[in-house]
Parts: structure tokens; C-alpha cells; sequence
């Protein structure tokens, strides 16, 4: 019914505003090998507790997010631009 | 004046009569009286009949926990069904009607139920699942529906408005009772913005009731002067009427406000009900306590009322309960109404208090005090005649028309449960409390556990200054009171078990649960609470058990030797009370569903004769009917062939359109396509397949390269949304080192296909650069001059149709003026609109895929698009996936033709393909046809499939079989493309 994510460009935003993509995980490197890409595109953990998603803020500043939030308690304990993150890893 | 309403007394305006009706009987009430006090008053105790059983009701309570006086009120599209007559206000007109009686209240034939109740006990509908399924649909539900059931919903579309809002605050106070009310004042002069909520029309919550005095106020008028003070400061908005529902995440808050529930006749320019979504800093339950009802026998027969309910009746309506009153208690709370009916003239026939020796202090009246005793049944049928009080072993019959009980006070704490936290049973407090220490939720007063007016005032202001602390606030604390003349109903030991019981003892009324179903379920191996609560159904009705639910776990703790704590209470969950499906919806109902996309040609297509069709959000143009046709299929057929004889226009804005600048645009479009497009040239076009990270197949379109760092990508009008956000997760996540910029230019552009050997010419008239096929070959893409360089235009020669073709698009605003000029330049060369139809007809004869085919689980290979996936490219999105085996398994579903062999037969989308001769089962299943037309160049139908291992099947005879229509069609699969299978006349 309600809760409010705090994007980190448009502030505390209702979350019918969002979209969910799922567990934040990197795109393995082209040559990681078969076992690597299925895991990738098929395999996922169902943590009770900590997790980091991707959300897109569709209907606000469409930049996509990584939310770490709580599966149990649905606490969000951070909201960051998804591309900071991926410029340090790259 | 009626036999019950008092002389005087109660903050009832009696200079404003109001006259209702209930059962169509003519009634008077007073401005400021609730259905119920107005029908009390009128001496009606009769008001519904029970669920199962069809007892006789009267009203129990005075507020959102009534289980018994639900009523229909208002008629047509207004018709509320399952109204609570004590929460309903009383208006001039009110019509208000009786629910579950036929064929009238005072003589139901369901009340024979009460005779088949061995029957219906505990457990009936578990056990009526086991009986055989057949006797159920037939027999058992039918009867049961119409046996046992609530008020009926109209079939009148509902009238009014509804809409929903969001607000935020500092402080959100729930409930403004004297603690809320406290604790208001206490952040609205700390400067706090506050929100205060109360369910009531005026704030007070049971200072209402009260005869107390405070400072120098009455305990009404210093409600009011709170009130007043409140809304007097702009930080606070005070919302009286309104009920939080929900503790959500994030602190935010669901609460409805009945805006014009109260009145006859609604305002048209605002909402009957307004959805409000809060998101406090900072909540503060303030919800008070509910007073528990007693399980004796005949506990439900009208007359028998909670004490605060009665008090609440005498002092705030001046309606006496009866003549001849009783009151059972467990509590200090009956003598508080002792001392306050005798005020009124009405001398309890007794007070029955369970406990010995107990009567306060603060009590000095002269009502007579059985101690140490109980009432064990009350008698009567439709109204309560006496009752049996048991005191040491022996029985003795009082005659009373009215029974005040209280069996202790169970602190409102629904909504501090709502995420997830379960209350804690209190051996102190006798009672559960909320959970401690949640982050932006506190309680104070009666919902804590505090008791008495004195303390709640305290309370209010004290944690009102705490909670302001946290948030950074001075709050300067100010007392309130004195309080004289209260008597405070402090915790007392609680009477679950109640002797000598020898009638029906209702623990849930309004699902007619009673003592005996807590036993059997007990019995019976189902005396866990959440077993028991659905073997007896208790608190499974609307009011969500908030009276019963403390008593059957008491019931079901003393059935087990155990404590409640043992026992623990079911899941709290939203809503706390009903809320209405219009408030849920809001505005977005009827047109306002949801937001209607209408194409920049649409006026274009509606003046041409277009007949719309939804497609998502789009009202696309299907067909352009022409007088004389007799049918779509004419218009259709007409089009299609006119397209490939003269030329056609078809507006196609709605494809989805994005434009892609930088640096890095052409490996950016390189990774997300499965084919290459690193070379292609600045001013052609190129399709383009895109894959999801698993290889099969998302969406296709064209690509158009306009400068060399400057894109632009058409996606299907379906996928386009979720095209645009891929490519954003691709840029932003995948790739954000890439230098590459999106923007969604879907809206910017109106786009026409000029399609057909004419459209050349045609479009020549209207473009001022060379389009001749030298000039403007096949996949060219370059930006054109229109009308003598008046409007700026981008001009892809692509086709969907197979034909000569192209796409013009202008700027939105252009686009009808230039589908206007192209008509009539193409005038003399026969062009006409086709629609969406006819662009589908075109597009199986050429074999083209859409949506149909691209349906999640096909890889390029399977649309005989296998070459396009590049092994040249080390990476791209889909690669790394689409090489397992499975995916070029020869007898994947491919695509291919089919026609019937009897070209007069018709077969339709969704058919099945079946081998020749096989029989026609599922298990022989072979694919099914994606996409069907009448195809007026073949003269036949055709279709396109997905048949395993199809692409090798041409020429071979199959079965098209649609067992859902009973349709067997002999046919035969063929080579995808109907028409001009060597592309001559696309390059004419
Ligand atoms: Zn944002």
C-alpha cells in the first residue's frame, strides 16, 4: 500500500513510482564460462534479511538504483546511483 | 420527547429534529445522534439478526467495533451495505434498513437456524469441505449463502467521488481521546506539524462520555476547547471522521476520511471519501482501550450493552438504556455509569461485581452491590426481560430491560502490529499489549495499559515531548487538570469462565462463534489459535474479532491450564476497519482507469472514417469502414489490396521511438542488438533484433544511423516502455563507462508508412529532396525538407509491408497537416488509409514477426532469424546464453506458413498443429498458429506457426485444430512468406 524509498536524486519518493528488476548482481565478463552465465541469469539467492536490488526510478529521474533493504522488516538501509557502484568495479 | 430520550442532558442539538426512517418505519432524532442513539432512543433494541443462527441483535457498542447493528443505509447507487449504525451520523432523510432477516426483522424464517444449531456448530464448514463436492456446489453453499450472509451490494454504479491524497507531518497523533488530545497540543505549541486523526465526527474520544471535570471545564468542553485551540494553529491539521486503517513501511500511514458520509445530499465538487496516505516523522497511538464484553448466557439478546457504550448513550445523546438497568462488571468502569445513570434518575436494579469486597472509594451511590457473583444468563427473545446473577452458590432472577456488562479494557493496539510485532500478554495490565520499542511508533494512555483520565493527560503530554525530543523539537511540557470527579477503571483480574451457563454464550457475535465452539475446537484438536480461530470462524467477520478475539484466547487458555501468553493472538493485518473499495480506487475508475494515448494523426484517422482499437494504452486505427461495406473483413481486404495495387497511408506513431547521441552510441546499439551494426553507414537504416540475457528473443525494430553519433531506434508499440527502460539499465548499470545519452522521443514524432508502387511519387509532391531510387535506396534514412523547407522531416525507406515503401516522420504537431497533404497529393493515385488490420494482413503474407512470434520463448534461430545472431561480436546482450544445446535442438517450435487445403476454410489464431493423421489430443500437439488472416492476394486464409522442427515440414500436410470451437481444418505447412518471396517490389 505504501512505503517511500529515498532516491538519492529526488529524495523520499513513493515507491509505486519504482520499478524492480531483482537481486543486484555484476554481469559476469563475457568469458566467464557457461556455468558462470547460468548462474547469473538463472540462479538466486531468497535471503531473510539483507539484500541489494536494483529499483529504476521509472517515474522520476529514471536513473536505476541499488536499494539495500531488509526482505523481512523491509527497512531500506541505503538507496545509491547504480552506476557509482559499477564505475568502481569497472 | 421518546420514552428513552432523557429531558435534558447530552451534546445533542435538540432545537435541529432530524427525521430518518429504518425498515421504513418514520423516525426523530437529534443533530449530533449516531443511527444508533437515534433508534435507542426511539426504543428500537431490535436491529439485525445474527449471521448463522438469525438471533435477535440490538446494539452492543457505541463505536467501530459493533458487531451486531450493521445496517443498510441509503438506496440506489448510494446503497452502503454492512453499515455500522454506530459510526453512521444521523442525517435529515436517512434511510436505513435492517440486513439477514426474511421475510422481515421481528418474524425470520432463518431464525430456525437456531433449531439446526447442533448442526452449525464449530467446525460445520470444515467438516461440509469433506462432505462429497457435488453436494457442496449444489446443496450446501447455495443454502448457506443465502441463510447466512451480510447486507447486499448495489448493482448502481456508485454516484460519487472519491480521491486519495498524501500528507506528512512531524507527529501523527492516532486517536483524540485525552491523551490525544494532550499530546497534540503539546507538539502544536512545540511548532511541530502535526496531524491529528479521530474516527469521530468530534474530537473527544471518550471525554465525551465523561462527567468528569478538567481545570474548570466539563470534560466535553475541554475537549472543544482543545479542538479549538488545535485547529487554530496552522502546523496542525485535525481530521476528524477518519480512520487510520494501516501502519505501513516507511512510517506511512492509511487512513480514510468519510468527507460527506454524514450528509444527505454529497457536494458534488468533493469526494464522499478521501484515501489518505500519511508518512509521519514520528506516530502516536492514542487509540484507547476497547472494553471487553462478558460470556454469559443470552449475552447477545438486545438490551445487553458494554457499560462505556451505555455511559456513552446516557451522557453524550441523553438516551436512557432502559427503565430497569443491570450492570455486570469486572471493573471500577460499571460504577462509573452506576454514579451516572443515578445521576440521570436511574437507579441500577444492581451492580453484579465478580470481584468481593471491591466497591471504590470514588462510588458513593445507592445502587445495590451483589459482590463476588456473576450474571450466569440473561433471558428474553427479542428484547431482554431478566437475567439469572449466581452469587455464592445460589440463583436469583432480576427483571431488568437493560444489561450493562464490562469484563476489562483490551488496549487498541491493532495498528503497532501491523508490521510484524506481536503483542505481549501483560499478567499485570490483564490484557495484551503493543509490542515495545518499535522505531516511530510509540502508544500512550488507555492503548498503553495507563488507566484513568488524570494519568492519560499525563501521559499525552509526556510522550508527546519525548517523541518531539527525538525529532530535534524544545517541547515546553504543560500540565492539564486537574481532573475531578473520575472514576478511573484500573486493571482487574479477568472472568473468561463464567458458571452455571445454561444458554448459548456468545463469544463472537458477529460470526455467532459462542462458548461452547471454543471447547469443541478445544476437544477436537484444534485449540492452537490460529486452528481455532478458523475451525470457529472467531474474528473472521468484519469487525476482525476486535471484541471477541481477547475473550476466546482467555477461553482457550483456561480450556488448555495455560496462560494467553501461552496461547498468543493471531496475526494483526490492515485494515483495521473496512475501507471502501471506491476510497481504494480513488479517481481511477471508469475513463480515469488509466490515461488513454491518442497518436498525433489521431484526428487524421478519426476524420478518415478510423475505427480505434485499444492496444495497450494506445487507441490505434483498425480499419477505415466506407459507406456500403458490409463489414470490417470488406474494409480490411480493400486496404490491403489497395496498398499492394496503389498505396496506402498508415499512421504508426506509436512505434516506440528513442533517440541514442555519443561517443559511444554505435557500441552501445552494437552490444544490445544480437546482430552487428558497428558499420552501419550514416543514412541507412538496418533492422535489428534484441535479445534478453537468457538469447530468447525481446523486441525487434529499425535503427537508423543519422550522424555519426546520432541514432535513432524504433521498437514495437508494445514493448516500447520496457525497451526504453532496458537500455537505461544497459547504460546506467551494464556499461556506465560508455558515453552514450537516451531520450524517448515516442511523443515527439508523428509517423506515417506510405506504403505501395505509388508511394513514391506521392510522397515526391510533398518532399523537397530526391527520393528516387538512385537517390533514396532501399534502407536509406536521411533527413528531408517539406513544402519548400517549411517543415523539417526524417524520411526511412523501410517496409513492413513488402511493398515500395516508406516512413515519414514530423514533429507532432505537423503531423496532421502533413497526412492531410499527402492524401490529397495522393488523390490521383489512388492512396487510402489502411489500418492496423490491414497492416497485420500485409505483414503475414510477407511472413514478418511480431509480438505474436517474438513471444518469450524464441530464439533468433526458431523465426529463421539464426544468421543475424553474430559470432563475430565477443559480446552482446544474450550471447553468452544462446549457444547452449537446447536452443538448436532441430525440433524446437520454428516458424512457418500454413494454409488450409480447402482455401474456402477458415481456421483461427491459437489453433493447434497436429501431424496428418494423428489423433486429436494434447499429447500430439505439434504448435500452434501465432497469427491468422484472410488473405485477399492469396485468396485464401493464412497463417503463420510455431511447429516443431517446422522450418524443414514445408509442403507437408497437417490437421489445424482448435478444440475449444470443435474446428478440424486439413492443411498444409509452407514457406513463411505468401507474397513476392524474392523482394522484387520492395526496390522498384
Ligand atoms: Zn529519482
Amino acid at each position: 500500500m505504501a512505503s517511500l524509498v529515498p532516491c538519492p536524486h529526488c529524495g523520499l519518493r513513493p515507491k509505486e513510482e519504482f520499478t524492480i528488476k531483482g537481486a543486484a548482481l555484476p554481469r559476469p565478463s563475457p568469458d566467464a564460462g557457461a556455468d558462470a552465465w547460468l548462474d547469473h541469469v538463472y540462479l538466486r539467492d531468497n535471503p531473510r534479511g539483507a539484500l541489494d536490488e536494483f529499483w529504476h526510478h521509472t517515474s522520476g529521474c529514471r536513473r536505476w538504483l541499488i536499494v539495500s533493504r531488509d526482505t523481512f522488516s523491509h527497512e531500506i538501509s541505503a538507496c545509491r546511483d547504480a552506476a557509482d557502484p559499477a564505475k568502481e568495479r569497472s | 420527547m421518546t420514552a428513552f430520550r432523557l429531558p435534558h442532558g447530552g451534546l445533542i442539538d435538540r432545537s435541529r429534529p432530524l427525521s430518518f426512517s429504518f425498515d421504513g418505519k418514520s423516525m426523530t432524532g437529534f443533530a449530533g445522534d449516531t443511527l444508533a442513539s437515534a433508534l435507542l432512543a426511539n426504543g428500537r433494541i431490535l436491529v439485525g439478526r445474527s449471521f448463522k443462527y438469525h438471533r435477535p441483535r440490538g446494539i452492543l457498542t457505541a463505536g467501530s467495533a459493533e458487531p451486531n447493528a450493521l445496517v443498510t443505509v441509503n438506496t440506489g447507487g448510494r446503497t452502503e451495505p454492512n453499515t455500522l449504525a454506530t459510526m453512521q451520523e444521523l442525517h435529515e432523510g436517512l434511510r436505513a434498513a435492517s440486513q439477514n432477516r426474511w421475510p422481515s426483522l421481528a418474524f425470520d424464517i432463518g431464525a430456525l437456524n437456531g433449531l439446526l444449531s447442533p448442526f452449525l456448530g464449530a467446525g460445520f464448514y470444515y467438516k461440509t469441505f469433506m462432505w462429497p463436492a457435488a453436494f457442496w456446489e449444489k446443496l450446501y453453499e447455495p443454502l448457506i449463502r443465502r441463510a447466512a450472509g451480510l447486507g447486499r451490494a448495489s448493482h448502481d454504479a456508485d454516484p460519487d467521488d472519491y480521491e486519495k491524497c498524501w500528507a506528512h507531518c512531524d507527529l501523527l497523533v492516532i486517536g483524540a481521546g485525552a491523551t490525544g488530545l494532550a499530546a497534540a497540543l503539546t507538539a502544536g505549541r512545540a511548532g511541530a506539524r502535526v496531524i491529528v486523526v479521530d474516527e469521530h465526527p468530534v474530537a473527544g474520544g471518550g471525554l465525551l462520555s465523561e462527567t468528569a471535570i478538567i481545570g474548570t471545564q466539563a470534560a466535553a468542553d475541554f475537549a472543544a476547547s482543545c479542538a479549538t485551540e488545535l485547529q487554530s494553529m496552522p502546523n496542525v491539521r485535525l481530521l476528524t471522521r477518519t480512520t487510520v486503517f494501516a501502519w505501513y513501511d516507511g512510517n506511512v500511514f492509511g487512513a480514510v476520511e468519510r468527507v460527506q458520509k454524514h450528509v444527505g445530499f454529497p457536494a458534488p465538487n468533493l469526494p464522499v471519501e478521501r484515501l489518505w496516505r500519511i508518512a509521519a516523522k514520528q506516530a502516536l497511538l492514542a487509540t484507547g482501550a476497547e472494553e471487553r464484553p462478558l460470556v454469559f448466557g443470552g449475552n447477545d439478546i438486545p438490551g445487553v450493552m458494554m457499560a462505556g457504550a451505555m455511559r456513552r448513550y446516557l451522557n453524550c445523546h441523553g438516551v436512557a438504556p432502559g427503565h430497569r438497568v443491570a450492570i455486570f462488571t469486572t471493573n471500577d468502569s460499571g460504577y462509573g455509569l452506576a454514579r451516572d445513570l443515578e445521576a440521570a434518575g436511574i437507579v441500577p436494579q444492581a451492580i453484579i461485581d465478580s470481584r468481593r469486597d471491591a466497591i471504590p472509594d470514588s462510588y458513593s451511590g445507592s445502587a445495590r452491590v451483589v459482590s463476588g457473583a456473576v450474571v450466569s444468563d440473561a433471558c428474553g427473545r427479542k428484547s431482554l426481560s431478566s437475567i439469572s446473577v449466581l452469587q455464592n452458590g445460589k440463583s436469583e432472577e432480576l427483571k431488568v430491560d437493560a444489561l450493562a456488562m464490562s469484563g476489562g479494557f483490551s488496549p487498541v493496539i491493532h495498528l503497532a502490529c501491523h508490521r510484524g510485532g506481536k503483542p505481549q500478554w501483560s499478567d499485570e495490565h490483564a490484557a495484551f499489549l503493543a509490542p515495545s520499542s518499535q522505531k516511530g511508533l510509540a502508544l500512550a494512555g488507555a492503548a498503553d495499559g495507563t488507566a484513568g483520565l488524570q494519568a492519560c493527560l499525563e501521559a499525552g503530554v509526556s510522550k508527546a515531548a519525548a517523541l518531539l525530543g527525538s525529532l530535534g523539537f524544545t517541547a515546553k511540557p504543560q500540565a492539564l487538570g486537574p481532573v475531578e470527579g473520575d472514576i478511573a477503571a484500573g486493571p482487574a483480574k479477568p472472568l473468561w469462565t463464567i458458571p452455571g451457563i445454561r444458554e448459548k454464550a456468545f463469544v463472537d457475535f458477529q460470526n455467532d462463534v459462542h462458548r461452547k465452539d471454543i471447547t469443541l475446537a478445544t476437544r477436537e484438536g484444534y485449540g492452537h489459535v490460529e486452528l481455532a480461530k478458523r475451525y470457529t470462524t472467531t474474528g473472521m467477520a468484519t469487525d476482525q474479532g476486535k471484541l471477541s478475539n481477547v475473550n476466546a484466547i482467555g477461553l482457550l487458555a483456561e480450556e488448555r491450564g495455560v496462560s494467553p501468553a501461552d496461547v498468543g493472538t493471531t496475526t494483526f493485518r490492515p485494515f483495521y476497519s473496512p475501507v471502501s473499495f471506491g476510497a481504494l480506487a480513488g479517481a481511477t475508475h471508469g475513463k480515469h482507469f488509466m490515461p488513454a494515448r491518442m497518436s498525433p494523426l489521431h484526428e487524421w484517422a478519426k476524420k478518415n472514417g478510423a475505427e480505434f482499437v485499444e492496444a495497450g494504452l494506445w487507441y490505434r486505427s483498425a480499419w477505415f469502414a466506407r459507406d456500403g461495406e458490409s463489414g470490417w473483413r470488406e474494409s480490411v481486404d480493400r486496404e490491403a489490396l489497395n496498398v499492394r495495387k496503389n498505396a496506402g497511408l498508415c499512421d504508426v506513431s506509436t512505434l516506440g521511438k528513442i533517440e541514442i547521441t555519443g561517443a559511444d552510441a554505435a557500441e552501445f546499439i552494437n552490444r544490445v542488438y544480437c546482430n552487428a551494426f558497428l558499420k552501419l553507414p550514416v543514412g541507412k537504416a538496418r533492422y535489428g533484433l534484441m535479445l534478453r540475457e537468457d538469447g530468447f528473443i525481446f523486441d525487434d525494430g529499425t535503427t537508423s544511423r543519422l550522424e555519426e553519433n546520432r541514432y535513432f531506434m524504433t521498437t514495437t508499440t508494445a514493448a516500447a516502455i520496457a525497451t526504453m527502460n532496458h537500455l537505461e539499465f544497459c547504460a546506467q548499470v551494464l556499461w556506465p563507462g560508455l558515453d552514450v545519452r537516451l531520450a524517448s522521443v515516442t511523443d515527439q514524432w508523428a509517423q506515417m508508412a506510405v506504403a505501395g508502387p505509388k508511394s513514391r511519387a506521392i510522397l515526391q509532391q510533398i518532399i523537397d529532396d530526391d527520393i528516387s531510387n538512385d537517390a533514396f535506396p532501399y534502407l536509406a534514412a536521411r533527413d528531408v525538407s517539406l513544402f519548400g523547407g517549411q517543415v523539417h522531416g526524417r524520411l526511412f525507406r523501410i517496409s513492413f509491408s513488402g511493398e515500395l515503401a516508406f516512413e515519414l516522420a514530423v514533429l507532432a504537431d505537423f503531423g496532421e497537416a502533413t497526412a492531410d497533404a499527402l492524401m490529397q497529393a495522393g488523390d490521383t493515385h489512388g492512396i487510402q488509409p489502411y489500418g492496423v488490420e490491414a497492416l497485420s494482413v500485409l505483414r503475414i503474407e510477407k511472413g514478418h514477426v511480431t509480438h505474436s512470434e517474438i513471444n518469450g520463448t524464441a530464439v533468433p534461430a526458431d523465426l529463421g532469424f539464426g544468421r543475424m545472431a553474430s559470432s563475430a561480436k565477443a559480446d552482446f546482450i544474450g550471447k553468452h546464453m544462446l549457444s547452449r544445446d537446447g536452443l538448436s535442438a532441430r525440433d524446437r517450435l520454428q516458424l512457418v506458413g500454413v494454409m488450409p487445403l480447402d482455401t474456402t476454410a477458415y481456421f483461427r489464431s491459437g489453433a493447434h498443429i497436429l501431424a496428418k493423421d494423428a489423433d486429436a489430443t494434447l499429447e500430439n500437439d505439434q504448435g500452434h498458429v501465432t497469427s491468422s488472416c484472410y488473405s485477399p492476394h492469396t485468396g485464401s486464409h493464412i497463417g503463420l506457426a510455431l511447429v516443431k522442427g517446422g522450418s524443414a515440414r514445408h509442403g507437408e500436410e497437417i490437421l489445424i485444430w482448435n478444440a475449444l470451437h470443435g474446428e478440424y481444418v486439413p492443411g498444409r505447412l509452407c514457406d513463411p512468406v505468401f507474397v513476392d518471396p524474392a523482394n522484387s517490389r520492395l526496390s522498384m
